[in-house]
């Protein structure tokens, strides 16, 4: 039964009823409602324990900022610590509160409150010291930490990213945003509008206000209508812009349910000017007990009664610091809720203020000290604010409003300045720090019409139209007198409701001289939960300034940290997983080797190869011994394609070589290779590799694998930058050439059977050279080379070629016992000729000397890279470290 | 994301380019500088809190070599050091 | 200085928790002091706490520009670990990680020290080899690192269900570090200031110092702040990135770059993982909070920067490689994030020294620099105190760039 319904009105579709359980109890909403207001309407009021005290609480907020009603999803749409008041209703939604045990209306835990006297701020600090953390850690921890997070990854459904280019962003699409989006859209900008609800409105969902004569829904459909219809626009609702990052970077997550298999998409927006028309929060009150279930925000009972057509109590009390409750009054006893009063913590309420509610008591000048009840409030305790007898009036419904904060997050993220503002006692934005606008109750234009108009003005300064025609409208004016805590409060007065951070410990922590707002954050846990603090953050700063006597001015907010409010990770990755993160880069050998059984890897730079060919019964040091053994005693074949390759022309390429080798390059004749070092300027080794010379302007220069990406960037930058002038191009051509080599004793016998026109013989082959031609009929390079220390051909092809070359090298050299050999018998037999492992020896910390390879670093050349690096090494007296061996 | 202006492709993300370190003084002649100031070019490297010149690669670009004026206190890119707020 | 125990929670708490003296005083500032250390950071304030400690020089003033412990002990990871590389480093955060552990007892104040171990998760055979060779050189040092396998490593991490054969970089094991632990960054800058205030050194918060002063001689005699002149003999400067824009006012330049390395926390949880777990090869690591949250952290963004925001693409590669790993987490909720700035040296490791400027001590370059804080703040003191370099952190000296001699970490783990 929703008890609380109330039978017309409302933004919610009582056709469409919902099914959903609660704790395991089954209730009913309708379409259109959140989880929170569905509870409401169902007459439940208890909805979570506190996090530190156990104390039993209920919903306060309706949107973003509610601190206490934290739920955990179970079932297919399982995801911890949802704010109950952001959860939308669908039909099966369960639902748990996080953070009792069985449930919030018998918890265990509740017995913290009992000794809550002895767990004060920061008490740990204090005590579980003997006879070390170890024994207390296991418990405190299983009873922190709200919900149980999701177990598995969501069932069904995928993530995505998007990229957003547009002239002007606007965050949030209340009056201020959609008038923004108006003027700019019709003036032909690129818009993009942005609004975390499900519909667009902002505040005039929730309040009854009237544009152009006209309830204020109306105006907003034909906004909303005309927006659709212009190809410049994108609108996004449930769309929570979360992120203002450097360059005019924002981040914003949408929710769509047109798409039931995207879960979230993440648009990366790159915008020309960004508007934020983020609205405002309303913030709490603070006064003893002012977490029992039943007291809320006055604005969020506003929008139970006016959105979702709900009673949130059948008596209330208002209490308030400003203009805005009053509206609230009038809103709540229209639709049936009996006003036992209005109290006012200002000594004067402005006359029309006061003139819009003709029949309620308004006890001015008065405040609220505690109020009464158990689970569920049953009272409030009023008192004069200059002190004096106090009176209880029964309700079961507190609404309170301290006044409205700007929703600056964003800007704020985006290095805009703050200031405070004296008569909105709120801090404003100031000057901005990048391409940005500040606009409506974001900029402290809490008025309707305000608001409208600095929207309309921001886009039309933007575009540099006139001034646009601001529609009519119906709004008081706001005025508040700042109350950051009832003094006469009595019982734990709550400044952070969600981390359990009470009046008491602020002071305590001032006390002990953590006296620093930062300080007073850290040390009381405040503002540090799941909301940041958006409706309590200010009145610890508020209680702050009041206890050491300075201005507000003075102490500053905290930092606001992205995100604004809290996004899955699911939704920053996008699509981004499994192999599409970091593509693998593979060789036409790679299906052979899944074939012959290879156990394949990454090994470096993405490169996926085959590590060792198994046979049955072998285990992995096995294998790794015989394919050694075949390369030493017979014949092995390796693919050797991942070398990097590039090939270097220009008339300065040998100029170039012997800058960046420690030996000499230059002097290779059209044929030659040479095997050299390359070091960086400190005289530490970068790569080793091979040089080969093709002609008389063309070179080829292979690295190392893991290297290559590094070398072509370091050739790169060294031509660009320091050598402008140098006539040498490089071309990276490591993917068109493969290469098998053939390596071992009878490695030129397997030559010969595949069939070659080159003359393979020593004399005319000899070590470090190469030739041109056939080899199994195919167009070829053959360099003489070896990694392995034994004799060794390279046989270079182009790609489209490589798998015939390998299926004619493993037939012409079967009679010859040929076996493929993969990366880890390389490493062996590498390092069994004595020959450099890279990543090992060679760690990026090593010269030449160090590597008993002094004879690599050339003595004629007057300079090359590293060169009076390494010899004002050896000039020290420092011991260094020498591979022998 | 710095959005970095490159000189052949106009602006462009920064995901699209290897970040290559603050442009140092020109290379000394190595026999022509003692071992302290050779040291010094190896090791030291401006730091300044505010307008830095520094080289980005466009790697998944044109291939540029490029070179920009970034303050590190923003991220803004300026014309010249003396530009910055 | 007050006593904290169990006891005295108990005692206050029947008085309504009024009897609580203040932590640290505020006191008047002087225009001399014996030694000023500049930065009420982790390495500045364990530095006083070991001159007036062990050297008994207690006439010291700390100088604060924000507020005390407001640096990068406010913004890191609290991975407090031992298994480096190389011969100069290992011996000194294997002191470290053991001072920590008996700190709470020695500042009467709980850092909550969770020796929870670290476990690698390696998924690349070049990386495991680099880690056994590390094993091999850890040994002799005393810290403690062994390698475990696919299905053990799975068992000690539940939460680890991605990586597997066909996954694109399949695990291939693990390797264990038990000296390793996590604890309340917070409580060691507080424990810290508590206690040396006890011992009569000043903090004094809100105090900038604009320029470092040398008198005729080029040695150091002072520093200029915005509450005017205060004279020092010897100053020690610990602001971490700040380092260079100090000295320089000195005409010092020093071999280090400023960069911004991120975090992250998610929404707290239930207990989920009782080990910080790190992932070299995918580029991130991450632990547990007693509060629940999973803290979380990868690679720094590119290029200098005095930023203490994330750069979105660096940010984005470390959430996917997390996935990759911990799928389970896609529906969990990234809460907050925040950079804190470091300098780096040229080689990635610390520099801690007497500076050309005569009385002018750096402690910098901390790359990770949270676990170094006990050994930072007892070996630099000794320097201070004594003239002599502490055996400990002898090889951290300037003198290594002028024989290029680097000491280079670089690259060689994930977790700071």
């Amino acid at each position: 039964m929703q008890v609380d319904r109330l039978a017309a009105g409302g933004r919610i579709d009582r056709g469409r009823p919902l099914s959903f359980t609660f704790n395991g109890k089954a209730y009913q909403g309708f379409a259109g409602d959140t989880l929170a207001s569905a509870l409401l309407a169902n007459g439940v009021r208890l909805t979570a324990r506190s996090f530190k005290y156990h104390r039993p609480r209920g919903i306060i907020g309706s949107g973003v900022e509610e601190p206490s009603a934290l739920v955990e999803l179970t079932g297919d749409d399982a995801s911890a610590n949802q704010p109950a008041t952001t959860v939308q209703l669908r039909d099966g939604l369960q639902a748990k509160s996080v953070n009792c045990w069985p449930s919030p209306v018998v918890d265990f835990g509740s017995v913290n409150q009992m000794i809550s006297r002895f767990l004060p701020a920061g008490f740990y600090y204090k005590t579980f010291k003997w006879p070390n953390w170890h024994l207390y850690e296991p418990s405190i921890r299983k009873a922190a930490g709200l919900a149980a997070a999701p177990q598995n990854p969501p069932a069904g459904g995928h993530f995505e990213n998007r990229f957003g280019h547009c002239d002007i962003l606007i965050a949030g699409a209340g009056p201020a945003g959609l008038m923004a989006a108006l003027v700019a859209a019709r003036a032909g900008k690129r818009v993009m509008i942005a609004d975390e609800g499900r519909e667009a409105g902002g505040s005039l969902l929730n309040r009854r206000l009237t544009i152009n004569c006209r309830d204020a829904a109306h105006w907003v459909a034909e906004t909303i209508a005309e927006l659709n219809t212009l190809a410049n626009v994108t609108h996004l609702q449930n769309a929570s812009v979360w992120a203002y990052r450097e360059h005019n970077y924002l981040m914003v997550t949408e929710r769509t349910s047109d798409n039931p298999s995207l879960i979230e998409r993440n648009w990366r927006v790159r915008a020309g000017h960004v508007i934020c028309a983020t609205g405002a929060i309303e913030r709490s009150l603070v006064f003893g007990n002012n977490d029992r279930p039943g007291v809320m925000l006055a604005s969020a009972a506003q929008s139970y009664v006016n959105r979702y057509a709900l009673r949130p109590g059948k008596r209330a009390v208002i209490f308030t610091n400003n203009d805005s409750a009053y509206a609230v009054a009038n809103d709540l006893a229209t639709a049936g809720v009996d006003i036992a009063a209005i109290v006012d913590s200002r000594n004067e309420v402005p006359r029309e203020v006061r003139a819009t509610i003709q029949e309620t008591d308004v006890f001015a000048g008065h405040v609220v000290t505690t109020t009464k009840g158990g689970r569920k409030l049953r009272g409030v305790e009023v008192a004069p604010v200059e002190g004096g007898k106090s009176q209880q009036i029964s309700c079961d419904l507190l609404a309170m409003s301290g006044g409205w904060n700007p929703a600056v997050h964003l800007w704020s993220q985006s290095r805009g300045t703050l200031r405070y503002d004296d008569q909105l006692a709120c801090y404003v934005p100031d000057q901005p720090a990048q391409a940005s606008s500040s606009v409506g109750a974001a900029d402290g234009k809490l008025t309707l019409k305000e608001a409208m108009k600095s929207g309309a003005d921001a886009a039309a300064s933007l575009c540099a139209t006139g001034p646009a025609a601001i529609p009519q409208s119906d709004d008081i004016d706001y005025s508040i007198s700042p109350l950051w805590r009832v003094e006469q409060a009595q019982g734990p007065a709550f400044l952070d409701i969600q981390n359990d951070v009470t009046v008491d410990d602020v002071h305590l922590a001032l006390r002990e001289g953590y006296d620093n707002i930062e300080h007073v954050k850290r040390y009381t846990t405040g503002g540090m939960g799941l909301d940041q603090g958006k409706t309590g953050n200010i009145n610890i700063v508020g209680t702050v300034a009041l206890q050491k006597d300075v201005p507000l001015q003075d102490l500053g907010p905290t930092t606001f940290r992205s995100p604004y409010t809290p996004v899955s990770f699911g939704a920053i990755a996008g699509i981004r997983e499994g192999s599409v993160v970091q593509p693998y880069r593979h060789t036409p050998i790679t299906e052979w080797n899944l074939d012959r059984g290879a156990f394949m890897y990454e090994a470096g730079a993405r490169w996926r190869r085959p590590g060792y060919f198994p046979r049955d019964g072998e285990s992995f040091q096995d294998t790794v011994n015989r394919e050694c053994r075949t390369v030493r005693n017979g014949v092995g074949v390796y693919d050797g394609s991942p070398l990097g390759t590039y090939e270097l022309k220009g008339r300065d390429v040998g100029r170039f070589l012997d800058h960046i080798y420690s030996n000499i390059m230059s002097t290779l004749k059209p044929g030659q290779g040479r095997y050299g070092l390359m070091l960086s300027d400190d005289g530490l080794i970068l790569d080793d590799g091979v040089a080969l010379r093709l002609d008389e302007y063309r070179w080829i220069v292979s690295t190392s694998t893991g290297h290559a990406d590094a070398i072509n960037s370091h050739m790169e930058e060294l031509l660009q930058t320091q050598f402008p002038d140098w006539n040498v191009f490089i071309t990276t051509v490591t993917s068109q050439w493969n290469n098998a080599t053939i390596c071992g004793p009878r490695a030129r016998d397997v030559l010969a059977a595949l069939s070659t026109d080159i003359d393979t013989s020593s004399q005319a082959l000899p070590f470090m050279t190469f030739a041109d031609g056939q080899v199994a009929g195919l167009p070829a390079r053959v360099v003489r080379v070896s990694f392995t220390g034994e004799l060794s051909f390279e046989i270079n092809v182009a790609p489209r070629h490589m798998r015939e070359l390998w299926a004619k090298i493993m037939e012409a050299g079967a009679p010859h016992g040929i076996e493929p050999i993969g990366s880890e018998a390389n490493h062996v037999l590498r390092v069994e000729k004595g020959f450099l492992s890279l990543g090992h020896e060679v760690d990026g910390t090593v010269d030449a000397h160090d590597l008993g390879m002094g004879w690599v670093m050339s003595k004629k050349k007057s300079d090359y890279l590293g060169k009076r690096s390494v010899n004002l090494r050896r000039e020290g007296e420092a011991v260094r470290r020498e591979l022998v061996g | 994301m710095l959005n970095i202006p490159c000189p052949f492709c106009g602006q462009r993300n920064e995901s699209e380019f290897a970040y290559g370190g603050p442009v140092k003084p020109d290379r000394p002649q190595p026999d022509k500088v003692s071992n302290d100031q050779w040291v010094d070019y190896l090791t030291q490297v401006p730091n300044p809190l505010g307008p830095v010149e520094e080289r980005w690669w466009h790697v998944k670009g044109c291939g540029t070599w490029l070179t920009i004026w970034r303050d590190t206190r923003t991220h803004d890119i300026v014309e010249e050091p003396g530009d910055a707020g | 200085m007050q006593n904290y125990s169990i006891a005295s929670l108990i005692r206050h708490g029947l008085n309504k928790h009024t009897g609580w003296s203040r932590a640290w005083r505020s006191p008047p500032i002087k225009d001399s002091y014996d030694v000023i250390v500049i930065g009420a950071g982790g390495h500045g304030l364990a530095t006083a706490y070991h001159l007036a400690k062990e050297h008994g020089i207690t006439n010291v003033a700390v100088l604060e520009r924000g507020w005390l412990g407001g640096g990068n002990i406010a913004r890191n990871t609290v991975t407090i670990r031992s298994n480096y590389m190389r011969d100069a480093s290992i011996p000194f955060y294997v002191k470290s990680v053991e001072m920590y552990e008996n700190l709470t007892r020695a500042l009467n104040f709980n850092l909550m020290h969770s020796k929870r171990t670290m476990v690698d998760v390696v998924q690349t055979y070049p990386k495991m080899r680099e880690l056994r060779r590390r094993q091999l050189t850890m040994d002799i040092y005393g810290s403690t690192y062994e390698q475990i396998s696919e299905p053990e490593l799975r068992r000690r991490i539940p939460a680890l269900t991605g990586g597997g054969p066909n996954s694109r970089l399949p695990i291939i094991g693990g390797m264990v570090h038990t000296d390793a632990g996590v604890n309340r960054h917070d409580a060691v800058a507080w424990g810290y200031a508590r206690a040396i205030d006890s011992m009569g050194v000043e903090i004094h918060q809100q105090t900038a110092v604009q320029s470092l002063m040398r008198n005729s001689n080029g040695a150091i005699e002072g520093v200029e702040t915005n509450r005017g002149t205060i004279r020092a003999k010897k100053v020690a400067v610990a602001v971490s990135g700040h380092t260079t824009t100090l000295t320089e006012t000195a005409g010092l330049t020093l071999p280090l770059r400023t960069m911004n390395l991120t975090a992250f926390v998610s929404e707290p949880i239930k207990p989920l993982v009782d080990v910080v777990v790190n992932c070299p090869d995918s580029g991130f690591y991450f632990s547990q909070s007693d509060k629940g949250e999973l803290v979380i952290g990868g690679a720094p963004d590119p290029g200098q920067s005095f930023r203490r925001d994330i750069k979105q693409h660096v940010f984005e590669d470390t959430v996917t490689a997390m996935l990759s790993l911990f799928p389970s987490f896609k529906k969990l909720k990234l809460m907050r994030q925040w950079g804190g700035h470091l300098d780096i040296a040229h080689d990635a490791s610390p520099i801690m020294d007497e500076t050309d400027v005569s009385g002018l001590f750096i402690t910098a370059g901390w790359w990770g620099g949270y676990k170094a804080i006990p050994a930072g703040g007892l070996t630099l003191a000794h320097l201070i105190a004594t003239g002599q370099r502490h055996p400990l952190m002898a090889q951290f000296s300037l003198d290594r760039f002028r024989h290029l001699d680097y000491i280079m970490e670089s690259g060689t783990t994930t977790a700071r």
